[in-house]
This record gives structure tokens, sequence and C-alpha cells, in this order.
């Protein structure tokens, strides 16, 4: 079985696994990157979310074998070495967008997807481009107000988040 | 000298514990990998009622990577899950308290009960193993429906022939049957409180570690209250000595209740790690949560409102029925009870409430407290029929709540609890207001012109949190104290550390109490840190559930700093040769009253760890104290919330156009987390009203057995909410005036929202839509009405 290559995070990994590992296996028990949650086994709660080519995509719904050439990015990822934050995890902190944190790597994730990709986003149409990832504990309200606050710190420097 | 500063009291502080969370640094008990760990898998019935004549492990014990299997009878010398809350019924005998074994013996009773664990190299290795086993079952009836759980001639006990577990009642079944005979009018209404799953998105999860070194074991559990677990868990089940037993309940991805409970499988897990002497871990597949974590709610309800010509209410008569599902979990004979019928007087001088609750078992997953926990259900049946009266009279919903509204404090309540303070009218007013219900019939209008029903609908809600003084809950039934404990441990560089025995599983908790902390010591706020979850590191806890934590558990951290506070004052008369009566102590600084002397609270700590010029013949050096606080009463948050929906006729389906809550705290430590809080509940008791049931078939099959059968709130479902807390009444009893604010959202909003879509309706025929009213079924309500 031949190492399977893929980017994580900026970094080339050479995944040495079973190419039917779930990308959320293989992250979170072989790369110990345990910011990407599993919530459930029907694809349906989005606490796995990562970006794969800058892409939302839940990693307990593909394939390690899937994976060849991907450039994947985590929580992890996005966070900033210098101990600040990425926009979205300061508009989530800002705005009271968590409670528990267990939803929030997977919800961010796909937060800065819809905002790369919609910019100009209303709330209605954030709520419809997050209803993929299930929260408990906010009501939604404040993330919604974090993913405008964040898409808007964004448009103002006038580039991608 | 550090300058007084404006107080953290009253701000909406960002959260110091959201660096982790935001960053995927939160550590959660799957994220914990212990040496040399072993998994565990969990057979499970897959029949809800069943004799089990033989289980035949053998091919599973030699399968690949098996380590050991063990099955009830591995486990028969020890004790079953205990229920915490002993009721007794009408006739004085106590409530049947079948043994809820850890693993099944001799019988399963609901699919999902837990037959053999597996423990193997990995966790693909287990599960396959547990497929290998034979298990041999003598398939008998499935009871399912409470209402005829006790005529339907099959018992899951033989304890309960008739499945009763019991039948309990509160107040005065004479007087209040002598008010309805002389009433001008009488509502009747009978419903379902649909039974919900709690759905925390991290499933539970354990991990559990015995030391042959110190004979003694580490457990990593998804828990609300790792105390409460260890004491249960070691006295009542394992029989391990409690200072042998340390349980860590780390980062917790919510809860809602239902990680308040002792578990089978967190418990099999302590035991076999001592069998095979490595670290055991065991997280649920969504599915596994689904048929094993406690539900919520479940009752089937009666309820009948006696009113004089004037709309005074008389007299309330309920009838409840209370699924119990197959076992008593740890708290679940007091919810129906003591946490339902003593709220039934609402926010209402009702002279006469009689309230029988009869409790039952079923072929289906244990129910326990979720969110609001009898709160909801008592809630929902007033709300809803105060509503219809007011509709039956031709008087505004509004109108009738006032004329019956309590208006003088402390108020006696004829089912047994005694209301401290509270302001009605104030909540319900402002919630017109910020509702803008005066502009509703232009609304409506406007909502008709496009064939659309638009309806309003209101609910005054109060609840019981604090829980709870320990005297009082120990004459109804607990089997434990309901005081919180507080360790203040001030470092020589006066920085401090605050241990706490209440537990956040997003509550904010190391925010908010730091807060609290900071403002009295006069210290800054990253100078306090909040350790909470350890029995390790805790003196002692009974963890966070009915929106207790400020009230109880900031209550004891406050007197802990007392404490503190009082001895400072004495290093400080000494450094400053001052009688201690002359010491003063605010913003930080202790000072000699009318002089320019005085110490920081960082002198006075380093000077207790550093005791050269110290009274050491008659003080102990150091500063640590440890505090335990019970309530004196429980604590009344109340309020108003309105409910504006749209809903299509044709298609059934119901908008929400604006929803506002107005809640009456007491005092508010963060109002952005307070806020966040009631935005949760909101999205809970919306999800009930619109979307969730849990639904078993005859057979006891869980048919809404994952996030694709069963209905969570997703972010496009819900509204933007209008949330405003008013400046209340502050809690008379304890020292914070907070009264809680976890699960007053959940409480208030299931009325609102139906109160709103009957409103819509009624026009059309309507009296009542049971919940959740899916657009299938107000389709089919709206049929019936036409017909």
């Amino acid at each position: 079985m031949s190492p399977i290559p893929l980017s994580v995070n900026g970094k080339a990994v050479a995944a040495e696994a079973d190419p039917d590992t779930l990308l959320v296996t293989f992250l979170r028990e072989h790369l110990r990157l345990t910011g990407t949650h599993v919530g459930c086994d029907t694809a349906s709660c989005g606490a796995c979310t990562v970006l794969v080519g800058g892409l939302a995509v839940k990693s307990c719904n593909v394939l390690l074998g899937q994976m060849a050439g991907a450039e994947i990015t985590t929580i992890e990822g996005i966070t900033p070495a210098d101990g600040s934050l990425h926009p979205m995890q300061a508009a989530f902190r800002a705005c009271h967008g968590l409670q528990c944190g267990f939803c929030t790597p997977g919800m961010i994730m796909s937060a800065i997807d819809l905002v790369t990709h919609h910019p100009h986003a209303t709330r209605e149409e954030v709520r419809a481009g997050l209803e993929g990832n299930l929260c408990r504990c906010t009501g939604y309200h404040n993330i919604v107000t974090a993913v405008m606050q964040a898409a808007e710190a964004t448009r103002a420097k006038g580039g991608r988040s | 000298m550090s300058a007084a500063r404006a107080p953290y009291i009253g701000q909406s502080v960002a959260r110091k514990e959201d660096y982790r969370f935001v960053t995927g640094c939160g550590t959660y008990t799957d994220d914990i990998v212990l040496p040399h760990q072993a998994y565990g898998y969990f057979l499970r019935s897959p029949h809800a009622h069943a004799a089990i004549r033989s289980i035949d492990t053998a091919a599973a014990a030699a399968a690949p990577g098996v380590i050991a299997v063990y099955t009830g009878r591995d486990l028969a010398g020890i004790g079953g899950l205990p229920c915490g809350w002993l009721i007794h019924s009408i006739d004085g005998s106590p409530m049947k308290e079948p043994k809820h074994p850890v693993l099944a013996e001799g019988k399963v009773r609901h699919v999902g009960d837990p037959l053999a664990l597996v423990v193997a190299e990995s966790a693909r290795e287990a599960k396959a193993a547990a497929a290998l086993i034979d298990v041999d079952y003598d398939i008998l009836p499935a009871v399912v429906d409470p209402a005829s759980a006790p005529a339907s001639g099959t018992a899951l006990h033989t304890e309960a022939p008739d499945n009763l577990c019991f039948t309990w009642a509160i107040g005065d079944k004479a007087a209040a049957q002598a008010a309805f005979a002389k009433a001008a009018h009488v509502t009747r209404l009978s419903f379902v409180n649909n039974r919900l799953i709690p759905n925390a998105i991290e499933p539970r999860a354990a991990n559990a570690q015995y030391s042959a070194a110190s004979d003694s074991y580490t457990l990593y559990v998804t828990s609300q209250n790792p105390h409460v677990e260890r004491l249960l868990m070691a006295a009542f089940v394992l029989g391990i000595p409690e200072h042998k037993l340390r349980v860590v309940a780390p980062d917790v991805g919510g809860g809602f209740g239902s990680k308040i409970y002792l578990y089978a499988e967190e418990t099999a897990l302590v035991w076999a790690s001592r069998r095979v002497g490595r670290p055991i871990k065991w997280t649920a597949e969504r599915s596994e949560s689904f048929l094993t974590d406690a539900h919520g709610r479940d009752h089937v309800t009666t309820a009948e409102l006696a009113l004089d010509a004037d709309g005074k209410f008389l007299a309330l008569r309920v009838d409840t029925i209370a699924n119990m599902g197959a076992y008593l979990s740890t708290f679940a004979s007091c919810i129906p009870t003591i946490l339902h019928a003593t709220l039934l007087a609402g926010q209402y001088a009702t002279p006469h409430i009689h309230c029988q609750v009869r409790a039952v078992f079923t072929n289906t997953a244990p129910v326990d407290a979720y969110r609001g926990a009898g709160r909801p259900e008592a809630t929902y049946l007033l709300e809803r029929i105060v509503e219809l009266a007011a509709r039956e009279l031709g008087i505004d919903p509004a109108e009738l709540r006032r004329r019956n509204f309590i208006r003088a404090f402390p108020y006696a309540t004829p089912v047994g609890l005694t209301y401290d303070t509270g302001d009605y009218e104030a909540t319900l007013d402002r919630a017109l207001e910020l509702a803008d219900v005066a502009g509703f019939p232009a609304r409506r209008r406007a909502s008709e012109a496009r064939g659309l029903r638009r309806g309003l609908g209101y609910a005054c809600y109060i609840e019981a949190c604090g829980i709870a003084p320990s005297n009082i809950a120990g004459k109804l039934g607990a089997r434990a104290g309901l005081f919180e404990a507080a360790e203040l441990r001030v470092h020589p560089t006066g920085k401090v550390t605050v241990f706490t025995g209440s537990h956040s599983h997003g509550q904010g908790h190391e925010t908010t109490f730091a807060q609290v902390v900071a403002d009295r010591l006069g210290i800054a706020l990253e100078d306090v840190d909040i350790e909470h979850g350890d029995t390790g590191k805790v003196l002692f806890g009974m963890g966070t559930y009915g929106s207790r934590s400020l009230a109880v558990g900031g209550s004891a951290i406050v007197k802990a700093v007392d404490k503190v506070i009082a001895k400072g004052r004495k290093i400080a008369a000494h450094l400053l040769e001052a009688g201690e009566e002359d010491v003063q102590f605010s913003d930080g600084v202790f000072r000699v009253a009318g002089t320019d002397r005085a110490k920081t609270f960082a002198e006075v700590a380093l000077a207790a760890y550093v005791p050269h010029n110290y009274p050491l013949a008659t003080l102990e050096p150091g500063l640590n104290e440890n505090a335990f606080y019970d309530p004196t009463n429980f604590t009344f948050p109340a309020g108003t919330y309105v409910c504006e929906v749209e809903v299509d006729p044709e298609t059934g389906v119901t908008r929400i156009d604006r929803f506002t809550a107005c809640d009456d705290f007491g005092n508010v430590v963060n109002p952005m987390i307070v806020e966040g809080q009631v935005h949760g509940g909101l999205a809970q008791g919306i999800g009930q009203a619109l979307l969730e049931s849990c639904h078993y078939n005859e057979d006891g099959q869980l048919l809404t057995g994952s996030f694709v059968d069963y209905a969570m709130p997703r972010a496009d479902d819900l509204p933007d909410f209008v949330v405003e807390t008013v400046r209340g009444t502050p809690c008379t009893h304890n020292p914070l005036g907070a009264k809680g604010c976890g699960e007053a959202g959940a409480i208030g909003s299931p009325p609102a929202v139906i109160n709103a879509i009957v409103d819509a309706l009624a026009p059309l025929g309507v009296r009542d839509v049971q919940m959740p009213a899916t657009p299938y079924r107000v389709w089919q309500t709206l049929q019936q009405a036409r017909s």
C-alpha cells in the first residue's frame, strides 16, 4: 500500500493509512487534529466540516483514498500562530456565536466557504447557507450575526477571508 | 494602589473560554487518548421487550483484536443504576423501583438496552466482534403507548404488574371540586406534550482507567455533574470507595439535561477497566445517542380551568400520565411531580389547584429532565388553557392574564411554592411593546391579502430554579443535598483560582463567575481563573442543571470570596498596625478608615504566603477558603413571550414572522451570555412546537433514530429573535440577586407558538393544534375543522 499524498494545513502529508479510512478519522486519530469533531453518523450535523480546495466538505463523508492531491484545511489551519484569530473566529467570539464549542469549528469552516463565495449574503442567505451545520446551543441568531460581521470585515479588506 | 474601575458585573464581557473553542483547542472526552487504551462497544437489544434465553459470546471472544467480552451475568454482583428521588403514591406506598441493571439481566426492556460489552484493540474490531454474539430471545409484546400502559396486560417489571411506577397528587382535591361546582365557565383541553430527544451535538463518551499502583480509577466522561456521578457510581453501583474514583468532565459539548445522569456505559467501562488492566474508551455513535440518551417530556394530559363571571380563575385541575420509559433514570421521578405540578399556579392567583400524576413504565428509552424539565409541561398546559379560556369568553388574552396576575409578594401558591418576588405586568407590558402588538391588525390584513393567515400568541411563564433548599428537597423525596460548593485559592501574587462545583458545558461560567469574583475582590478579570469538572481538583459539587449555577454555585463562590476578604482584613490590620474593625476593603484595597494607610489585595496575599510580618500566633498563614451554599428558597424567573406566525392554509406551512422574549431574571452579570441562553432555549422550544417529536412504532422500534428522521431546528428554520431582559426584581434570598436563565426560552416558547397558530386558524374553526405543528399536521387539522 503506497502512501496517499495530500496537503493538510499547508503541509505535505504522505498518509500511511487504509484508503477506506474516513477523512475525519485520519485527521483526528492519525494527525491528532482534534478540532474537527464528529457529531453524527449520517452526514447531517456538519461538526466535521473542513475545507477541501477551499470548499466546505463534511469529512465524515469522504474517504482518505479520495483525497490524493487534495489541499485540506482544518480549524487548526486557519488559526494564526501569533495568538490572534482569523476574522471568522474573531467574529464568532465577538458576537457570542458559540456556547459549548462543539459545533463551532465545523460551523466556522462552513461560514468561511459561505463568505468567500457569497460575500454579500443577507441574513436569510446566511441561514440557508449554514443549513448543513447543526448547533443545539445558540439558536443560530448570534452565529448569523457573526457571519454577517465577518463578511463585512472581509469586504472592508477587499479580499478573501 | 489599584484605581477604581467600572464593575464587570452588568457588562457583556467577551468569554474567556472562547479562544480554545474557536481555534479547535477544546478538550472533549473523545479527544482524550490514554496510553495503551482499548475500545469498548456495547451490543444492544434490537427488540423492545424480550426475555433472554441465552447469550453465546464464544465466537466474539475469539474474534481478532478482542480482549474481553462481558455480559449481565459477569456484572451480576454489582448494584443497579439508582434513582435519586423517592416519590410516594397517594396511598403512601413508595414508588416502584425495579432494578436497572448495568447490562441486561434476564430481559431486555427497550431497543438499545445494552446486553454485552466487547473490549478490543480498536473500535472497529470491538464492533465487528459484537456482531458475532449470539443472543437467543423470546420476544414479548411491547408496551409503548403511555396512556394504555396500565391496562396493556404485559408487565415490564414484576414489581409493577400494571406498569404503574406511582400515582401521586398535590393540592386540595375537595376544594378544587367545590370551586368547579360554582364556576361560571369551565375550559377543558387534552393534549400530548411530545416526547423529545435532547441531542447535544457532542455524543456521550467515556474513557475509564484503573491504576493498580494506587488501586484507584479515573473516569473521563461527558457529565454535567462529575461529583454526583462519582457518588452514585462508587457508593450505589460498584462499591468502590468514593476516594478511589476520580471523575473528570472536561469540555462537554452541550448537555440540556441529558448528561446529568449516571448511565450504564461509563459504569460498565469503569468496572471492566480493572478486569482488563487497560483504559477503555467508548464514544456513542449518534444512533446510540438517539436510542439511549434519556429522552424528555412525554406527558398525556387533561386540564380543566374554572373561571367566575369576571374571568377570575377559581380552580385548576390536571390529570397527567407521565412516561418513565423502561427504567427509572437518575432524576426521572421528580420531573413530572416536583418540577411540574408545583408550577401550575404560573403567574396567577388561582386559589385552588389539584394535580394527579400517574407515572408508567413502557418499552422505550428512559425519560428524564430535558431543558426545563417539568416546567415546560406545566407552562404549556396552563398557557394553552388560559388562551383557550380567553377565546371562549371573548376576553383579550393579555387582559385575562392581567386580571389574574399575582401582585403581592411573597406569595404562597396552593401547590407548595412561595414566590419571593416578581412583577409580571412589567414583562407583559414591555413584551407587547417590543412585539408591536398594536400594529398586528394591519399586519394580519396584509397577510390575508396574500391568502395567508396571521396569528399572535402569548405565553406568560414562571419557573422554579436555583435548585434547591436541601431540607425542603429532602422532605419532597430527594436523596441528595442540593447545595453548591466553591473554593477560592488566592496565590501569593494575588492571582486567584476558583474551584466550583458547577459545571460549564456552554453556559460561560469561566467568564460570568470570573466577573463576580473580580468585582468583589477589586482585581482584574484576567487575574481570575475558574476551574470546574474534576473531582480530583474541586472539593465537591452538585453540578449544573435547573438553571442553578449562578444562583447557587455563584452564591457559594461569593461566600468563599467573603471569607477571603474577612481573613484579608485581619492580615491587613496587622500589617497596618490598626484594629481589624478600622480596616475597610473596597476596589481591591484594604484601608484604615480616615487615613491614607492602605495595602492592596496582592500585598495582603503575599504576606499570607510569606508570613515574616504576620500574626502567626492567632492566624494561620495562607489565603484559601472553602464555602458551601445551601439556598433558602427556589428562585422564580418569569416573563412574557410573544410569537407572531403566518400560516399558509393551503400547505399548512407555518413561518414565525417575529418572536419576542421579555424576561425577568433578577440581576444579570453578563447580558450577552444571558441573551445567548435565551436564544438557545427558544430554539429548543420552537423545535418542540414545530419540528421535533420522538416516535416509536407499536413494536417499540424507534422511528426517529437519526438526524435524517428527527427534525432538529436548523438555521433556516428559525427567525431572528427579539430578546430583552428587563431591569427586573432581584431574587431576595441569594447574595447575587440572580434567578437563573438557562431554561426560560424552552419553557415559554412552545405555548406562545401554538397559541399563535391557533389564533391564525381560529377563524377557520380550529380550537387546538397538537405539537409539533408540522405542515402535515396543520393541514390535517384544517381539513378536520372544515369538514
